[in-house]
């Protein structure tokens, strides 16, 4: 098998190399980072019938153009809506493709969504830090963000016979109108009328979003005034309130711990479909209990697993 | 409020913070180590990692394997088991260099504290340190124990571009650190001691939380020698 050789000739901001994340290393201030959207990065491996733990390349709005130097080999595209566009020729959003030397392949903005990820049939060589080429956004640790004039390898190439072929869209890929959340871990310094507000009004994406979170706009949250806890752990999802009352939803690149409260925590599949959401784009937040959100996730998971299991039969 | 400890918070569909009180010391802090030390996947199901701060861990679970409850029975049984014992941390030596340049914050130390420069070092060399909990970024260990006499607040206003191996203080708190970075903290000198790539086996960096902390002091020359390698 020869390698492929891929020119990166445009990269806009965070778009960085991601494979399943780096577990077990926050206890270090190290978050497990890995894709923003994992069911979609899921898509993108299963797609292949590479390991579900590939590395990959996550795409966000500011696009991605590839020139295609040398060998030949099958990639898979999904997450959002964005425009793949092979030598000027539109194909879909979630599709699988064979390019060869010559080949230009762009990535870039559609109509709906933050987020794609683009997988090889193949090995694309990263170099790991901590066990995982996984990007840490803040430091740039992991296997980095890409930038114009680097070139990528991918080893160990495999070819898809036949045409190119759509991934179907699976129902949790679209951005959410609602989100179950489990209130706290530190709900009780906020009042009664304030967790009802959380719960009642809807919340807009702000233009402050990135992979450590997103700052939400919509009424205010105070916490109780006479507020001064120690640093606690942070879990994905949590949705802090900062002292200015401003709700934020940390995501895959947040810090290990801090001392603003979260009054809230997203169930974990939901932030696959939350992280779709774009700036000025609204959500409600509705409570579920513990048990409820376990219930979601197992529903989910046997969901996904038919689904992906279906995508490898495709790509076989 | 008077709330009873251990508390067990449900945090999503996969975690329990378990907190031990709310107030920062030592004796909250080897209650949360030795959890720590007890958790693992044969003791508590679909164990998936913990991350113990101040007052509190953070014990994740495999929602497929595992849920709240079983976690939080599993989690009551290893607290109430006699002989549970926290794992012996280690003593890990900073070495630091207090020259003026590489301390640009020493003399308003010295000036809030009302003490010499030479008796802020020594009270920061004599401090007794414990590394209570990582955050803020990879490698930032919270070290707890800085002296009374210069315990400051921390600044009005954080300060852009901070270099990596700076040695900063803000209360009862130390932390060097491993990024260039802002901070709000003051800037009492640089060690060219590795955290980020000093660690060893299962341990990628210098310091477990539990592990103790001694500052030496070096001058300029050996910082140099020392951070060049």
């Amino acid at each position: 098998m020869s390698d492929a050789l891929f020119a990166v000739t445009a990269a806009g901001p965070h778009v960085t190399f991601q494979d399943a994340g780096r577990a077990g290393m926050m206890r270090f201030g190290v978050p497990t980072s890995g894709p923003m959207d994992r069911a979609s990065f899921a898509a993108v491996q299963a797609a292949l019938g590479n390991p579900p733990d590939a590395a990959a390349i996550e795409i966000s709005p500011g696009g991605l153009t590839l020139n295609c130097l040398e060998g030949e080999v099958t990639l898979a595209v999904a997450g959002g809506g964005f425009q793949v566009v092979l030598d000027g020729v539109r194909h879909g959003a979630w599709t699988v493709l064979t390019v060869r030397a010559g080949a230009e392949l762009a990535i870039r903005p559609g109509f709906w969504g933050c987020w794609t990820y683009l997988a090889f049939a193949g090995a694309l060589q990263v170099a790991p830090w901590l066990g995982s080429v996984s990007t840490h956004g803040p430091t740039g640790l992991g296997g980095g963000r890409l930038a114009a004039g680097q070139t990528l390898t991918v080893a160990e190439t495999r070819r898809h016979a036949g045409p190119a072929a759509r991934i179907p869209l699976p129902a949790w890929a679209r951005p959410p109108n609602e989100v179950p959340v489990v209130l706290g871990p530190q709900d009780r310094f906020f009042a009664p009328e304030t967790i009802a507000t959380l719960l009642r009004e809807p919340y807009a994406l702000s233009e402050a979003y990135d992979r450590m979170g997103v700052r939400l706009r919509g009424p205010a949250l105070p916490p109780n005034a006479a507020m001064d806890m120690p640093s606690e752990p942070i879990a994905r999802g949590s949705i802090q309130v900062s002292g200015d009352a401003v709700p934020t939803v940390l995501l895959a690149d947040h810090q290990s711990t801090g001392g603003y409260p979260k009054i809230a925590t997203v169930v974990s599949t939901s932030l696959d479909g939350f992280v779709q959401l774009r700036s000025r784009q609204s959500v409600a937040f509705r409570a579920v209990s513990a048990q409820e959100a376990v219930g979601i996730v197992r529903s989910r998971d046997a969901a996904s697993r038919r689904y992906l299991e279906g995508l490898r039969q495709m790509g076989a | 409020m008077a709330a009873a400890y251990p508390a067990f918070r449900p945090v999503a569909d996969h975690a329990i913070l378990v907190e031990f009180g709310d107030t920062i010391g030592h004796a909250v802090h080897d209650e949360v180590l030795r959890l720590d030390a007890a958790l693992s996947p044969s003791s508590v199901p679909g164990f998936l990692e913990a991350v113990p701060a101040y007052v509190n861990i953070l014990v994740r679970f495999d929602p497929l394997v595992s849920d709240h409850a079983v976690v939080e029975a599993a989690l009551r049984h290893l607290i109430a088991a006699p002989g549970n014992a926290p794992r012996a941390g280690r003593e890990r030596e900073v070495r630091v260099c207090y020259d003026a340049e590489l301390a640009p914050d020493l003399t308003r130390v010295a000036e809030a504290a009302g003490m010499e420069p030479e008796a802020v070092i020594a009270a920061h060399l004599a401090g007794d340190y414990r590394v209570y909990m990582y955050g803020f970024a990879p490698g930032y260990a919270y070290l707890a124990g800085v002296p009374e006499p210069i315990r400051l607040p921390r600044k009005t206003a954080p300060v852009r571009d901070v270099a990596a191996g700076s040695v900063l203080i803000a209360g009862p708190q130390c932390l060097v650190t491993t990024f260039v970075m802002p901070t709000g903290w003051w800037i009492i000198g640089r060690s060219p001691t590795r955290i980020l790539d000093g660690g060893e086996g299962d341990r990628p960096f210098l310091f477990d939380v539990g592990d103790t902390a001694r500052f030496t002091r070096i001058d300029r020359a050996t910082f140099e020698a020392e951070a060049a390698r």
